[in-house]
């Protein structure tokens, strides 16, 4: 590790300190003048039809200000929350996409979806008039099940069916004659559980409108305030850009579930504007687990072919997506594009063909959640390719081994559409082989045997298509949004530095790594240097934080600034030394020709102070770019799970986890550590205990920390993790991303162990211990 | 009714309503946001505060139950200039990525450490399985308490 603030060193986060003393400003500690406080009115039903609403009781109580309803938004104008990704099916028509008003008019289709918002002086005043409001609900058939939801009753009305698209991708053709000339065919049925995001801080919103000016301001719980910004200006139409600020402050942890352009800060913008003054939210838990989109669910079927030799010829992956009750942001992508490309996982398989139906269920819509449709990949490679090492007999890391992808292979194309560029598998899987004891694994297997426990281990070698994304490629497939980001660089009379990114830190520690590449680059020390995001007021223009693109693609742009910023340097030097500015050369923030020398600052300064200065020169030194990837980055690595299993009780023990991660170049360590053992914990919970449940009638069942079981400090072990690093080809970092990898191979890795330890058994996340000692025979 | 409390050092008179949570005087009528809230069911300990000396969660209080007590917050155990040795725990070991269960975490590590003598990683597991962390994946808080009870050096507070 290198030492200092550059690139490589472990540098303690400057925001800690303002976290750590309880300064940090998130949006529930902010206030404004005059403002009031929004309760949503939310179904408590799966699907019903929305008759009279009657708030007079609510409107006639103190500190009632006013209530809101979805006719009221309609009849105002409010759009339609669009999803940002169209997705064709196999035929080439369009995918289907049922209205979702930001507030619903006639019909309700999920429980807790909002269709109405009262407004009062207090939080209590709110909550008492939302209680009074009566609504005439006729109750309608609900549709919960993803698996039988296609023949089912159609949720939405004048849609056709529940199909939201038949979507396929690869040769059918090729991998069916593949897998009918296998030597031996691997079949398994799994399902990817639906997870709850709970970001510890719940989603918030403020609305301001000032009449004077017409300006709007948003304060936001959101990972991306510009695309926000974006989404309510050209789509949903509360304000026009110019006229519309979104400010994100200290986000507490989105995991994606804060990316999303959802009702409730919609609403309380929009209604802000009706009432004249602020409107805050806050949502309270509960809202969390009904509202917030959820993640995963998935059923799928998938066949893996094997030749004689052990190598893989064909895989046939057949998934039916659970899309919830309307198509979030992303929601189409998720299961498709982020999921069916990464089925080649880091092996040579020839054939691949993947089908996904989308399904429209009365449940909470389903978007992206960390790692986004790669982790359901990973899973259904891996579980495969496991499975298929036990039926053959081989070792479960040797026939990886001869499948995968070799560092002379790159750049590879695989079956699914994706390039990878770089990567050395097996350099991952060598170095967690040995940080596992892989070679001791009998032994101990022996020792729990002996004190009555079943010990299993299990893999996952996977790979993630990061650093999202080639804004040419995503638009070709269906994207409406480019998928680049900006940044600027302004150097400052004195010498110091305003950093202002499109991307935003929830937590990722973007104020302490951009401000070490910065320093890195331009040779300014770290303490001069300020990183500014999440504020569509000060920087021009950002896509934000998701898919482990905040480095990759937002770094980039700010070397791509740095780059600017030295090249205009070099021609005020070379005008302060009296030569061309191909003379200069510019190293650890020195310009230089000859003998002569000046450093970044002075040149800064000249150039604001501009006296003796090139005559064809702007003043000042800043600069801006936008900088779009020229392909997807693609960290991978080897988990590896040990567990031991209580035969009395099921009770799984995660005694180990081993991560090796290839994320190329790192410029924080320790952060880099912290990312990964944060994904691995929500990995764990997703394999182990998580589990968002809906019962016949669409009523949530997890619907709070009683009963949608998260990690705590005692259900996990101390992690193990190590990285290798082959550098990404495409960007100027070097760097592939990292904070989704955890959540991607831990869930295979942790169930490929407890099916070892059950000899084999195809056991279903959440393992719980209800599960695994059914699967070893309880009654 | 009227109550008296003081917060971290400073005493107050106050008139709050019965129902009113003891979070909620310390957020919304003292503007001390250090304290948060996660959930509405007294499970995740963002809102943990010591109440005379002992780790409580605060949404799970009447302020009225406060009356005559002490409370101290995240606010009042040190500055950005003088962090408290369990803050500097935190830092030094990357145990806070967004920082939303932060103060909760240190409060209730500080009382943890306080109570005992001599906590291993187990201990520190089994000691903070009230307070939910989604980022952390709790293996740098575990260690950050043990650096902290190494900070503090026996009972600091
Ligand atoms: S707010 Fe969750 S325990 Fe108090
Ligand atoms: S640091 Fe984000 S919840 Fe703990």
């Amino acid at each position: 590790m290198s030492e200092g603030t550059g690139i490589g060193a472990s540098v303690k986060r400057r925001e800690d300190v303002r976290f750590l003393t309880g300064s940090g400003t998130y949006t529930d500690d902010l206030n404004q003048p005059g403002q009031t406080y929004g309760v949503f009115l939310r179904s408590p039903h799966a699907r019903a039809r929305i008759g009279a609403i009657d708030a007079s009781e609510a409107l006639a109580l103190d500190g009632v200000l006013a209530v809101y309803t979805g006719q009221d938004s309609a009849a105002d104008g409010l759009g339609d929350l669009p999803c940002g990704w169209l997705v064709k099916s196999k035929d080439g028509s369009d995918m289907v996409s049922a209205p979702r008003p930001p507030l619903a008019v006639t019909q309700v289709n999920y429980v807790g979806e909002p269709y109405g918002l009262v407004v009062g002086e207090t939080l209590a005043a709110a909550q008492q008039g939302a209680e009074l409001v009566m609504t005439d609900f006729t109750e309608l058939n609900p549709v919960v099940d993803p698996a039988s939801a296609a023949d089912s009753e159609t949720i939405h009305e004048g849609l056709d069916s529940n199909v939201v698209y038949d979507w396929g991708l690869g040769d059918e053709e090729a991998t069916d004659a593949a897998l009918a000339g296998a030597a031996h065919v691997t079949q398994l049925d799994l399902s990817n559980n639906r997870l709850i995001p709970n970001a510890i801080e719940p989603r918030a919103a403020i609305g301001v409108y000032e009449a004077a000016s017409g300006d709007y301001t948003l304060y936001a719980t959101t990972q991306n305030p510009h695309l926000e910004r974006l989404v309510l200006a050209a789509f949903v139409q509360v304000a026009p850009e110019h006229k519309l600020r979104v400010v994100a402050p200290d986000v507490g942890g989105g995991f994606g579930s804060k990316i999303f352009i959802y009702p409730e800060e919609t609403i309380v913008l929009w209604a802000a504007g009706k009432l004249g003054r602020p409107i805050k939210w806050t949502a309270h838990r509960y809202e969390s687990f009904l509202a917030d989109a959820h993640g995963r669910d998935h059923i799928t079927h998938a066949q893996l072919g094997l030749d004689r030799d052990g190598r893989f010829v064909a895989l046939k992956v057949s998934t039916t997506a659970n899309i919830g009750a309307y198509l979030s942001t992303f929601g189409s992508s998720v299961p498709t594009f982020l999921y069916g490309t990464l089925l080649a996982g880091q092996y040579k398989t020839p054939n691949i063909y993947v089908e996904t139906l989308g399904v429209y269920t009365n449940t909470c819509p389903v978007d992206a959640y960390r790692g986004a449709g790669r982790p359901e990949a990973t899973f259904v490679v891996e579980r495969m390719v496991e499975t298929a090492a036990r039926e053959l007999g081989r070792d479960p890391a040797e026939l990886r081994r001869l499948n995968m992808i070799q560092p002379e292979d790159f750049p590879y194309e695989t079956p699914v559409a994706l390039v990878y560029d770089t990567g050395d598998y097996e350099a991952s899987l060598d170095k967690a082989l040995e940080l596992a004891d892989y070679g001791g694994f009998e032994a101990r297997r022996r020792e729990s045997a002996a004190a009555g426990k079943r010990r299993g281990v299990g893999f996952a070698c996977y790979i993630e298509a990061c650093g999202i994304a080639p804004s040419q490629l995503a638009i070709s497939l269906g994207a409406g949004v480019g998928l680049y980001e900006s940044g600027e660089i302004r150097i400052n009379p004195t010498g110091s530095v305003s950093v202002f990114t499109g991307a935003h830190s929830h937590g990722q520690g973007h104020e302490t790594t951009f401000a070490q590449v910065v320093s890195d680059k331009l040779g300014i020390p770290f303490d001069d240097i300020e990183i500014v995001h999440g504020d569509s007021g000060r920087m021009e223009f950002g896509l934000g934080t998701y898919g482990s693109r905040s480095l990759a693609v937002g770094g980039s742009a700010l070397i791509v600034a740095a780059d600017k910023i030295i090249a205009k340097g070099k021609k005020i030097a070379a005008h302060m030394m009296e030569t061309t500015d191909d003379n200069v050369d510019f190293e650890d923030g020195t310009f230089s020709s000859g003998n002569q020398q000046a450093t970044i600052q002075e040149v800064a300064f000249a150039s604001y102070v501009p006296a003796d200065y090139p005559e064809d020169l702007e003043p000042g030194l800043s600069e801006k770019a936008f900088y779009d990837p020229k392909n997807f980055t693609y960290p991978a690595g080897t988990h590896i799970a040990e567990v031991e299993v209580d035969e009395e009780t099921g009770e799984v023990d995660l005694v180990s986890f081993v991560a090796v991660d290839d994320f190329g170049e790192i410029i924080n360590p320790m952060i880099v550590d912290g990312q990964v053992h944060g994904g691995l914990a929500q990995g764990a919970g997703q394999a182990l205990m998580e589990h968002g449940r809906y019962d016949d009638y669409g009523q949530l069942q997890t619907g709070s920390y009683m009963d949608y079981c998260m990690p705590r400090a005692d259900d996990l072990p101390d992690f193990v993790v190590d990285t290798t690093v082959t550098a990404c080809t495409h960007n100027p970092l070097g760097v592939k991303g990292c904070g989704e990898a955890g959540a991607i191979g831990s869930p295979a890795a942790i169930i490929n162990a407890i099916s070892d330890a059950l000899d084999g058994h195809n056991i279903a996340m959440p393992a719980t211990s209800e599960q695994v000692w059914r699967a070893l025979g309880g009654k | 009714m009227n109550m008296t409390i003081t917060v971290n050092g400073a005493s107050h008179q106050l008139d709050v309503p019965d129902n009113e949570l003891l979070v909620d005087l310390l957020r919304e009528r003292l503007r001390l946001t250090g304290t948060h809230v996660g959930c509405d069911t007294s499970q995740c300990g963002a809102c943990t505060v010591h109440l005379d000396g002992r780790a409580v969660k605060s949404c799970s209080l009447f302020a009225a139950q406060a009356d005559g007590g002490s409370v101290t917050t995240i606010e009042g155990i040190g500055t950005p200039g003088d962090l408290h040795p369990m803050q500097r725990a935190f830092r030094e070991c990357h145990g806070l990525q967004c920082g939303f269960c932060t103060p909760g975490m240190i409060m209730r590590a500080i009382d943890l450490v306080a109570r005992s003598d001599g906590l291993d990683g187990g201990a520190v597991r089994d000691g903070l399985e009230g307070n939910l962390c989604r980022c952390t994946g709790y293996h740098n808080i575990v260690h950050a308490v043990l650096k902290g009870q190494e900070l503090m050096g026996g009972n600091d507070e």
